[in-house]
């Protein structure tokens, strides 16, 4: 197995630039021998994901290397949650309930899905299939799942915003907009929930049926949270409000939890979506700067909606 | 070209897709085949009743929705598609 890690023409190609925790050489060719002992086979293939995370998928198996500055002892509790018999038919679950360490590497092996085509029309996206799983994830009772750490979002938040350099007029809105956010944890209907952490239409694969995917941001937390970023999208004047009231609506029928028991959801969405709008403007910041533009107007829609939280 | 009324000298003008001549001496105004009822679309247009109000309501800082308040018309535009996608 190892005699593959041998120099490979055309390495180049998967070189992972301006990495915050580089990819070591060689790493790929670990995680191809771990899926082949897991029985995966065929050409191994690199998964275009974040930069400081490596997912390989060979055959019917995907082995993902998680980053380096990820809290392993959180991971192990969030992937065994993941392989509960309480959240199987919601979250997909892995192939080993165990962490493995691969060249220093944190790592993690599940079963191959099919994932959302981004050539797809959004509008064909299973919006309610992704609301109905989010109601029932934060269903599941925590007392049959292992005592998780606090669900990742909100500080997702706060490293999104860490990660702007820049201290342009943009920059200091986002960061102005992030300050007066309202105290996480103080917000939510309820004590926490089951949380996914990090909802968006990547994280759905399909196999007999629509699964949640990474367990990264998988915790105790605010369920509210995974409904923010497409509220987000919604109040920035993104997503058309058909597809919001579909996401929404199909939630709310399933008995999702997350928004109370009132009429108005926006009065427990308001803050978690004032944070993700402040997530996705400040990573719209760093993603134009590190290509060199300026933001689009998609983008700036966002930089807007900071605008009008701090005016409101 | 000529005003039929006055036999001024006609001006043309193009606002929002219509097509019209005017006169320069009397203010007449011609319009070619099929432009009144273009015209007339787009008056029914502006007068039709707003789009209704989404049934859930949104924030106190969320953009004007229906008019041209949304970017609606972006949804092949890589940054969206990047963003429905990604983290």
């Amino acid at each position: 197995m190892r005699a593959r890690a041998a120099h490979r023409p055309g390495r180049a190609a998967h070189t992972v630039c301006a990495a915050e925790y580089p990819v070591r050489v060689g790493l790929e060719e670990e995680l191809a021998g771990v899926a082949a002992a897991y029985g995966g086979a065929g050409a191994p293939v690199l998964h275009p994901t974040r930069t400081d995370v490596v997912v390989l998928r060979m055959g019917e198996v995907v082995v993902k290397a998680h980053s380096a500055g990820d809290d392993v002892e959180a991971l192990r509790l969030r992937v065994r949650a993941a392989a509960s018999a309480a959240a199987s038919s919601v979250v997909l679950a892995p192939l080993t309930s165990e962490v493995l360490a691969v060249g220093g590497r944190a790592v993690t092996v599940w079963p191959a899905g099919r994932p959302l085509s981004q050539d797809d029309d959004p509008g064909a996206a299973p919006w309610e299939e992704g609301a109905r799983l989010l109601a029932r994830l934060h269903a599941v009772p925590l007392t049959l799942l292992p005592d998780l750490p606090p669900a990742g979002g909100p500080a997702r938040v706060a490293r999104a915003v860490g990660r702007m350099t820049g201290d342009g007029p943009v920059e200091q809105l986002v960061r102005r907009t992030f300050k007066e956010l309202p105290e996480p944890g103080r917000t939510g209907p309820l004590p926490g929930l089951l949380t996914h952490g990090d909802w968006h239409l990547g994280q759905l694969v399909h196999r007999d049926r629509w699964l949640l995917i990474d367990v990264d941001d998988l915790g105790v937390g605010d369920p509210a949270w995974d409904l923010a970023r497409p509220a987000a999208w919604y109040a920035a004047g993104l997503l058309d409000p058909a597809m919001w009231e579909r996401f929404l609506g199909a939630y709310l029928a399933s008995g999702g939890p997350a928004l109370g028991p009132g009429d108005d959801p926006w009065q427990w969405l308001d803050v978690p979506a004032r944070a993700l709008t402040v997530q996705l403007a400040a990573v719209a910041v760093c993603n134009a700067a590190r290509e060199g533009r300026e933001l689009d107007e998609v983008e700036y829609s966002l930089v807007e909606s900071c605008n009008r939280i701090v005016g409101a | 070209m000529q005003c039929p009324k006055c036999r001024g000298n006609m001006r043309t003008y193009e606002r929002n897709g219509v097509h019209i001549e005017q006169c320069d001496n009397c203010r007449g105004i011609f319009l070619d085949y099929g432009e009144l009822e273009t015209l007339t679309r787009m008056e029914s247009q502006y007068h039709a009743a707003p789009p209704p109000p989404p049934a859930h309501g949104g924030p106190a800082w969320g953009a004007p929705h229906g008019g041209h308040g949304g970017h609606y018309g972006h949804h092949r535009q890589k940054s969206w598609v990047n963003m429905l996608f990604s983290t």
